[in-house]
C-alpha cells in the first residue's frame, strides 16, 4: 500500500486577533504551520500503513521553507517528504496547483491511495483535492470522516454530508479528502523528531516534473485576482450592563424583529 | 514576476506591511521580493509611487468566448428536496442573466426530479435541464461530474453557479478541472462588469480577513460556488412560464466506479446549520453536555438551530457537524447568539458575517465582544434561561 499525502504550509492563526478598529488580522510574528486538515490526512495514512504495510510519501508545493512541514510530516511517520518548488509556480490558482501536484505525483510513481485535507485554512477552497483526482483520473470522495474497511482492491468510507453521512465504496487507486473527525493525530515521538532532523527532503522543480509552462503559475491559472480588499468593519457594538435581568430586557427590546 | 522599479521606489515600506505572505522587505531604500510572493497583486494596488508591477504572465486564451452564452444554476436535489440555496442561486442568477440579456437556466439531477421543475421555473428559470434516473438518485462525484460536464460541453453556458454545499464543493471542482476553466469557491458577491460582461466573483480569503475579487478572463464557463444564505432567494411566481428540457446522459457518464451503500441522516438536531436563520451556539463556558440543554431550549423557542465552538465539539458535548469556525463550517445566519464562546479568530472567521451577533460571556474583554453587536456580561447559566423565558413571555 503506497500512500501519498498532500500537505500545505499555511500561516498559523492561533492567538491572532482581529483589530476591531481596522478589522484586519494582526499578522506580525505569525508562524507557519501544517494545514490542520492535512495533519489528519497524514495521521490516517500512517495508521493505514501500520495496518497494511507500505510507504507514506508527503508531498507539498510551496516556497523553499515549506520544507519544514515535510520534515514535520516525517516526524509524524511519513517515510519521505517531497517538495515541488519553483518560482514559476507563483500565482497558481487551484487549477494550476492541481496540474502541478498531478505532474509531481506522476513523476514519483504509482500510488494506491492519495489523502488530502478537506481544504487549506488560508484559501478555504477545497478544490485542489478533487482537481488532483481529476488530473490523475482517479475516483475520489471528499469530506471522509471514517475509513471503515480496506481490502481486495477496495476501500469503504463514510463521507460527511450536510444532512448526515453516506457510506461509500470505491476501488483503489483512489483519492480521499478528510475532515478532522477522522482521527486524533499523534504527537511526534523523540525517535520521529530524530528521523525528521536527518531526513533529506527531495526538491523538484518544474523541469523535474516535466510540467508545461503554459499550465503552471499565474500564466496557467484560469482565474486571476482583480483586487484584494479588507471587508467593511462590523457596525456599532453595544455592551450591556446591569443585572442579568436588566441586560436580558435590553436585548429582548432590540431583538424584537426576530420573535 | 513581481518587478520593482528602484528608481521609483521610495522605500516607504507600505508594501512590506501590506503583504499577507511576508514576501517583501525593504532593503537599502528599495523593496525586495522573495520566493513567498504569490503574485496576488495587492502590493501593486497600494504602491503610491507605482514602483511595482506584475509581468511575465502570458495569458493563455483557452476558449472562443463568444460561443458561450447564458447563465446556469445547478439546483441540488437530495432525499426528495431541492436545497434552499438553489432558490438563492436563481435570485442572483436572474440578476446576472438580465444584465447580460441572456436566458437563465437551471440544471437538476436525481430520481423523480421532473415534478420539481415547476418550482425552478416559478423562481426565475427560463429553461430547466433535468436528468432523471435511478443512477442519479445518490450523489456520486463521478456521475454528477460527467453529466454536468456533458451538458456544459453541449449547451455552452457562459456562467455556471452552484451552492457551496457538501455536494457542490465536492463535484464542481472536477467539472471545472476537466473543462480547463476557472472556479471560484464560496463566493459572497457576484456581479457583471459593464465594460466587457465579465463575471466578477468576490470571496473571503484568509478566513474572511481579506476579500478577493476574481475573474476568469480567458476560459469558459465562468464557474463559481456560492455560500448558502448570502444571496436573496428569488420570489416565486407560480404563473411564470419556462421550458422543460429532459436530458438523457450518455451511458458512459452514468457509469460509476463509486458505490453508495447507505445514506444516513443524522437524527439529533437534523438541521444543516448553514441553512438556518437563527443559530444559538455554545462553547467551553457551557461546562458540559448538559449545558447544551439550555442552548437547545433557547434555540427551540426562537425556531433556530444549535451550533458550537471547536472546544465544545472536542470535549464531546456535541457532534462535529455543529462546529462553526476555521476547521468547521462557515455560517451566515441573521442572528447568531454565542454563549460561553471566547471568540478566538478560528471561531470568528466562521461566523463574523452573521447579520446580528449576540455574545453572552462572563468576560467583557473576550474577543467575541469585539465583533458582537450586543454583549451581555455575566453568568450564562443565569442569562440564557432568563432570555428563553423573556422571549416566551414577549410572545405571550
Amino acid at each position: 500500500m503506497n500512500i501519498l499525502v498532500c500537505i500545505k504550509q499555511v500561516p498559523d492563526t492561533k492567538d491572532v486577533r482581529l483589530d476591531p478598529e481596522t478589522n484586519t488580522m494582526a499578522r506580525e510574528g505569525v508562524a507557519s504551520i501544517m494545514n490542520p486538515f492535512d495533519r489528519h490526512a497524514l495521521e490516517e495514512a500512517v495508521r493505514i500503513k501500520e495496518e497494511h504495510d507500505g510507504t507514506v510519501t508527503a508531498l507539498s508545493m510551496g516556497p523553499p521553507q515549506a520544507e519544514e512541514v515535510l520534515r514535520e510530516a516525517v516526524s509524524f511517520g511519513a517515510d519521505e517528504g517531497v517538495l515541488v518548488s519553483d518560482r514559476a509556480f507563483a500565482g497558481a490558482d487551484t487549477w494550476a496547483t492541481s496540474y502541478t501536484l498531478g505532474m509531481a505525483a506522476r513523476s514519483l510513481g504509482e500510488f494506491d491511495l492519495i489523502l488530502c485535507g478537506k481544504q487549506a485554512i488560508d484559501g478555504d477552497t477545497a478544490q485542489v483535492g478533487p482537481g488532483l483526482a481529476c488530473r490523475l483520473n482517479m475516483p475520489y470522495v471528499t469530506c471522509v470522516q471514517k475509513v471503515s474497511e480496506m481490502g481486495g482492491g477496495f476501500i469503504l468510507v463514510e463521507r460527511m454530508m450536510d444532512d448526515g453521512y453516506d457510506v461509500v465504496r470505491l476501488p483503489l487507486p483512489a483519492l480521499l479528502t478528510v475532515v478532522k473527525d477522522i482521527n486524533e493525530p499523534r504527537v511526534s515521538s523523540l525517535k520521529g523528531k530524530m528521523k525528521a532532523k536527518k531526513a533529506v527532503i527531495k526538491v523538484l522543480t518544474a523541469a523535474d516534473i516535466e510540467a508545461e509552462k503554459q499550465y503552471i503559475g499565474l500564466a496557467g491559472s484560469p482565474t486571476q485576482v482583480v483586487k484584494i480588499f479588507t471587508p467593511k468593519p462590523r457596525g456599532d457594538r453595544t455592551v450591556f450592563s446591569g443585572t442579568p435581568e436588566e441586560q436580558v430586557n435590553q436585548l429582548v427590546e432590540r431583538l424584537n424583529a426576530y420573535f | 514576476m513581481l518587478i520593482v522599479d528602484c528608481e521609483k521606489c521610495i522605500g516607504c515600506g507600505v508594501c512590506e506591511e501590506d503583504c499577507a505572505f511576508g514576501a517583501i522587505t525593504v532593503e537599502e531604500g528599495c523593496a525586495v521580493v522573495n520566493e513567498n510572493c504569490t503574485l496576488c497583486g495587492s502590493c501593486v494596488d497600494t504602491c503610491e509611487p507605482e514602483a511595482l508591477r506584475i509581468e511575465g504572465a502570458d495569458r493563455i486564451v483557452r476558449a472562443d468566448l463568444d460561443e458561450w452564452s447564458g447563465v446556469w444554476v445547478f439546483a441540488e436535489f437530495r432525499h426528495g428536496n431541492i436545497a434552499p440555496v438553489a432558490y438563492e442561486l436563481l435570485g442572483i442568477g436572474r440578476q446576472l442573466a438580465d444584465q447580460r440579456d441572456v436566458p437563465l437556466s437551471a440544471v437538476i439531477f436525481g430520481a423523480g426530479v421532473e415534478e420539481q421543475v415547476g418550482s425552478l421555473i416559478a423562481s426565475g428559470a427560463d429553461k430547466v435541464y433535468f436528468a432523471d434516473g435511478p443512477e442519479l438518485e445518490q450523489f456520486r462525484e463521478d456521475v454528477y461530474g460527467h453529466v454536468l460536464e456533458e451538458l456544459i460541453r453541449e449547451f455552452k453556458p457562459e456562467v455556471v453557479l452552484a451552492g457551496a454545499t457538501a455536494i457542490g464543493r465536492s463535484f464542481i471542482p472536477q467539472v471545472a478541472n476537466v473543462l480547463n476553466t476557472g472556479l471560484t469557491a464560496d463566493c459572497t458577491q457576484l456581479s457583471i462588469r459593464r465594460e466587457d460582461g465579465m463575471l466578477l466573483q468576490t470571496r473571503p480569503a484568509f478566513g474572511g480577513n481579506i476579500m478577493a475579487t476574481i475573474e476568469c478572463p480567458h476560459s469558459r464557463p465562468q464557474m463559481a460556488t456560492v455560500r448558502p444564505k448570502v444571496m436573496k432567494p428569488a420570489q416565486p411566481d407560480p404563473d411564470r412560464q419556462g421550458e422543460m428540457i429532459r436530458y438523457v446522459p450518455s451511458e458512459q457518464s452514468l457509469t460509476s466506479k463509486v458505490e453508495v451503500l447507505e445514506s444516513v441522516r443524522s437524527e439529533l438536531d437534523n438541521v444543516n446549520i448553514q441553512e438556518v436563520e437563527i443559530l444559538i451556539s455554545g462553547g467551553r463556558g457551557l461546562d458540559s453536555e448538559k449545558g447544551f440543554e439550555l442552548i437547545r431550549e433557547l434555540a427551540d423557542e426562537l425556531g433556530g438551530a444549535v451550533a458550537a465552538s471547536r472546544a465544545a465539539v472536542d470535549a464531546g458535548w456535541i457532534s462535529y457537524p455543529h462546529q462553526v469556525g476555521q476547521t468547521g463550517k462557515t455560517v451566515c445566519p441573521k442572528l447568531y447568539i454565542a454563549c460561553g464562546i471566547s471568540g478566538a479568530i478560528q471561531h470568528a472567521v466562521g461566523m463574523q458575517s452573521a447579520k446580528t451577533i449576540v455574545a453572552i460571556n462572563k468576560d467583557e474583554n473576550a474577543p467575541i465582544c469585539d465583533i458582537a453587536t450586543y454583549s451581555l456580561i455575566g453568568d450564562l447559566f443565569d442569562i440564557v434561561p432568563l432570555l428563553t423565558s423573556k422571549i416566551r413571555e414577549s410572545r405571550g
